[in-house]
């Protein structure tokens, strides 16, 4: 049961083959098997999945089944869930339970889907290797000593390993992206504002956007239609109505116009992983597909321009874990200094710390201008970098990340090299563009993700050319061995 | 050394929505602590601040009224610092892109003549909640009741010279928030709030170094506040001392200001877009709706009373400080057809009786109608004046309207000259000697002396008779 796709399992659930409960007994049992080698889990909630699966089985019993009645997900510990401990992987929020649920969480409640847990992330999603997380490293379904990607990496790490049906993840700077190509899943980066970003907590407030990590398009699409949509809670979501994702899967390619960033191409560009990927391209050839190459100037600052705004963006966003309301104390505070000097140096790890030191400091009087100006005009080059791309093409296609999974500790000790990891994931968010990874091919045994960038709310051309491809190929549909 | 004072006003109006600047949470004063503060104003993770489309209009309104430049497209930031009643660590304010640019009130001083006081901007923001420092035995309690109040942050330019200047610009501010509805002006609750920027310079010189006066409660506070202030930067600057830019608390108890922080201390506030919210961007058709029913302001409605009730400026100007008053005088005016007598009533006999009280006029026993129709009554001689001040005792005290209580007590006013001749005629015959004392003096003790006859007169008629009529009689009767 545990490799059907979502419209296999929904159509075995209502036909009555076996129910949710069953299979969440199944999807739990497997958790139970293989979380310890892989620790993709904080929080695991057995008993609120077993009573949504009965809660699902008696919707799909009197034919109302919605969407995803029924189907075993997991949810990246950055979305508030009422009443389940929300920890954001940090020792801040060790003791967090919101009192409401994220927009993302009632939406996928509404439709039926049955959460099975919390995954494991790098602490408030401040990481490409889900080594930074308070809970412990993830470790990397096809190898145990490689990482899984991040900061997404327990839900990536999950569906990799079977251990749910998808997950949702959030993408700052390539948070979905770069994992899923890691663990060799489809993770997909919506635009900017498709997501409700209520509930979510905050990491860099402009870049932030939620998404789903899922083991095909085509469950993408089911995931997307469940979450996708305005919400007046969130004044950055937007009013754009929402298509459907599923109905334009199946379109043809032919005369799709496929853009080549050579900038994506370049000297730190892994020899096997730029092969995976260039054959990837002729597979889209052979489905009458055109290649063009396309130049995206200013994709080399985008990382320098990445790690002035979202560290601006987190220092304030993090304020507010000063040991006041809610989260870690200190012990025994002298006085308010105290409280919040020790609060947030004892409940804060050191990516977290480092991120707050560079944004609090580019925020300054006197760096203000130099950096956080500097840094919103380069962002505005970058959009119109893809801008004036996206008058020739439909679709930008590149290597997700420059390697394929790391090994765990190898790049930990060295920010610069870690923050390189996703050097062509960070441009999409900056211009707000969506995105998605899907496996193609793999680099000595090891996954490897190509990314496809789509113009505003382009999801469902998205989907379209990813699901064509998952037609044509298995890579999607391979198991790490052991799971 | 002359010195001049010069004086800036930041005045926090505390708009009167029902409901936060970016929250559902009730605005209400004075609940339990706590009890209003939803998850949004504890700046819970992963929650979001929408703005209140209420407080938008209202800062449109008033930018209306001090005919400023509203600014087409402004822009959220935010002012990021660290205190135990701020519960994201920033506050939600305006910053380089305010709603309300540029405008100026006109005040009159107290020489009669006008001035103009230039509005440098105006910006929405939320309000802190409080620390209570009482109570908790060494420990600091919390309260977010008030945590996401939207309030207008008014910034004047550096123009006023005095410290009643300052007030007279500070009440301005007031009375035009209030008219326009935007603020219920209560100082004591806080929900008006004036902070004042102070310096001196010699007469014509450079601006000196300014002190910023906080803890502010009441205008009489203000004046004061500004002198006491005055005052210690001369005795610095006279002995040789420098004035440092700091924040000073007033203290009303001592009538006092005291150094709270230095300028060298202050935070680096790090203002940046706040990325949570779009830029507040206005078409012609919301400002066009924010600005339906908009009433007549301040001083329009004073130019007016002065044209069509030939009051003075004096008498307008008291009469329309309050749209409530002002409201309350015309309705008046229309009972009574008499636009002076009204005046003369409101701003005497009912100003003196609701201060007695304690009441403002929205609290008077009397209402406007009624006190027309009291007025009504002297105006068309059923009653004398000083009986109409017995009417309106009873009518404050027990209520009622004018006629009824006339009828009622028989107080309508004897203007029948027979009636009158006949009390006159008893008076002069029970008074002989007072009579012949009359008669022997000269015309101007003659003046004096009348007065003992019509008290007795109007004695014997229980204060009914019409006096002129009394007057006239008992002239004629003693002359003759």
């Amino acid at each position: 049961m545990h490799t059907k796709s979502i419209a296999e399992l929904g159509a075995g659930l209502r036909a009555g083959e076996f129910s949710s409960v069953e299979l969440t007994r199944a999807f739990l049992d497997r958790i139970e098997r293989y979380e310890a080698d892989l620790n993709s889990f904080i929080t695991l909630a057995p008993e609120h999945a077993l009573t949504g699966a009965a809660k699902a089985d008696a919707m799909i019993r009197r034919g109302e089944a919605a969407p995803l009645a029924g189907i075993p997900i997991a949810h990246k510990d950055i979305f508030c869930t009422n009443g389940l401990k929300t920890s954001c992987g940090s020792k801040m929020l060790d003791s967090f339970i919101a009192p409401y649920d994220a927009t993302v969480v009632s939406r996928l409640d509404e439709a039926g889907a049955v959460m099975l847990g919390k995954t494991n992330m790098d602490e408030f999603a401040m990481g490409s290797s889900n080594e930074t997380s308070y809970y412990g490293v993830v470790h990397n379904p096809w190898d145990r000593r490689l990482v899984p990607g991040g900061s997404s990496g327990g839900s990536a790490a999950a569906v990799a390993a079977r251990l749910c049906t998808a997950a949702t993840g959030t993408d700052t700077g390539g948070s979905i992206r770069q994992p899923a190509a890691l663990c060799g899943i489809t993770g997909l980066k919506p635009t900017y504002g498709r997501v409700s970003r209520y509930g979510m907590i905050a990491f860099a407030s402009s870049l932030d956007q939620g998404g789903v990590l899922c083991r095909s398009a085509a469950d993408a699409a089911v995931m997307l239609q469940a979450i996708a949509g305005f919400d007046p809670r969130d004044s950055t979501s937007a009013q754009e109505p929402v298509p459907d994702y599923s109905e334009p899967l199946h379109e043809s390619l032919a005369g799709l116009r496929i853009g080549l960033p050579k900038e994506y191409f370049n000297e730190g560009l892994d020899g096997e992983v730029a092969r995976s990927i260039e054959l990837a391209i002729d597979e889209y050839r052979r489905l009458g597909a055109e290649v063009v190459d396309v130049s995206l100037p200013n994709s080399g600052l985008s990382v320098a321009t990445y790690y002035v705004v979202a560290p601006a963006e987190c220092s304030s966003n993090l304020s507010r874990f000063d040991g006041v309301r809610f989260g870690y104390r200190c012990q025994a505070p002298a006085d308010l200094e105290d409280l919040y000097k020790r609060s947030r140096s004892e409940g804060f790890g050191a990516e977290v710390k480092r991120r707050i030191l560079i944004g609090t400091y580019a925020l300054s009087a006197g760096y203000y201008d130099a950096y956080y100006l500097k840094a919103q005009q380069i962002r505005h080059l970058i959009s119109d970098d893809f801008r004036r791309a996206f008058e020739r093409v439909d679709v930008i296609m590149g290597p997700t990340s420059p390697t394929t999974a790391f090994a765990i500790g190898e790049k930990a000790d060295d920010p610069v090299t870690m923050y390189l990891s996703d050097i062509y994931t960070i441009a999409a968010n900056l211009a707000g563009l969506p995105g998605i990874s899907i496996p193609v091919r793999q680099a000595a045994g090891k996954p490897v993700g190509l990314q496809i960038i789509g113009n505003y709310f382009q999801e469902a051309k998205l989907l379209n050319v990813a699901h064509r491809l998952q037609q044509e190929s298995d890579w999607h549909l391979a198991v790490p061995a052991g799971y | 050394m002359q010195w001049e004072t010069v004086i800036g006003l930041e005045i926090h109006a505390q708009l009167a929505t029902r409901s936060k600047i970016f929250s559902g949470a009730s605005t209400a004063f004075g609940a339990e602590p706590n009890t209003q503060a939803c998850a949004i104003d504890l700046g819970l993770p992963g929650v979001l601040p929408v703005l209140n489309r209420e407080a938008v209009v209202m800062a449109v309104r008033f930018s209306a009224a001090i005919g400023a430049d509203l600014e087409r497209r402004s822009v959220f930031a935010r002012k990021n610092y660290f205190y135990p009643d701020l519960p994201k660590g920033y506050q939600i304010s305006q910053f380089e892109l305010p709603i309300v640019g540029r405008g100026s009130v006109d005040i009159l001083l107290d020489d009669g003549e006008m001035r103009s006081v230039g509005v440098t901007r105006a910006h929405l923001e939320e309000d802190a909640g409080k620390s209570l420092h009482e109570d908790f035995h060494g420990l600091t309690g919390i309260d977010l009741n008030r945590a996401g109040t939207p309030l207008l942050e008014i910034v004047s330019e550096p123009d006023m010279r005095s410290a009643k200047e300052a007030v007279a610009y500070a009440r301005k501010i007031h009375q035009i928030v209030r008219y326009i509805g935007i603020c219920d002006g209560n100082m004591q609750e806080g929900s008006f709030r004036v902070d004042a920027n102070v310096s001196i310079r010699p007469l014509g010189g450079e601006l000196g170094t300014r002190a910023e006066l906080k803890n502010i409660n009441s205008f009489r506070f203000l004046e004061r506040a500004i002198n006491f202030e005055v005052e210690r930067q001369i005795d610095v600057l006279e002995s040789g001392g420098k004035v440092v830019q700091e924040t000073r608390l007033y203290d009303p108890d001592r009538d006092e200001t005291r150094s709270m922080r230095s300028k060298e201390e202050a935070n680096d506030y790090r203002y940046f877009p706040d990325p949570d919210l779009l830029p507040v961007e206005l078409d012609d058709a919301f400002i066009d709706a924010a600005l339906t029913g908009m009433p007549e302001l301040p001083d329009a409605r004073r130019a007016r009373f002065c044209e069509a009730y030939a009051l003075s400026q004096s008498d307008a100007a008291q009469l329309t400080a309050s749209r409530e008053l002002a409201d309350y005088y015309e309705a008046a005016v229309q009972e009574a057809g008499d636009a002076r007598l009204a005046a003369t009533w409101i701003m005497g006999e009912l100003a003196g009786a609701l201060n007695r009280g304690g009441l403002d006029i929205g609290q008077s026993p009397i209402s406007a109608v009624l006190l027309g129709g009291l007025l009504r009554r002297i105006a068309d001689n059923t009653i004398s004046g000083k009986i109409a001040k017995q009417v309106f005792e009873t009518m404050w005290s027990e209520g009622g309207a004018a006629d009824a209580i006339i009828q009622n007590r028989g107080l309508r006013q004897i203007t029948d000259a027979g009636a009158i001749a006949g009390i006159v005629d008893a008076v002069v015959q029970a008074n002989p000697s007072q009579v012949e004392a009359y008669r022997q003096a000269d015309e101007k003790k003659q003046a004096k002396m009348l007065g003992f006859f019509v008290g007795q007169v109007m004695q014997a008629s229980k204060g009914k008779a019409n006096p002129t009529q009394v007057n006239e009689l008992l002239r004629r009767k003693l002359n003759a």
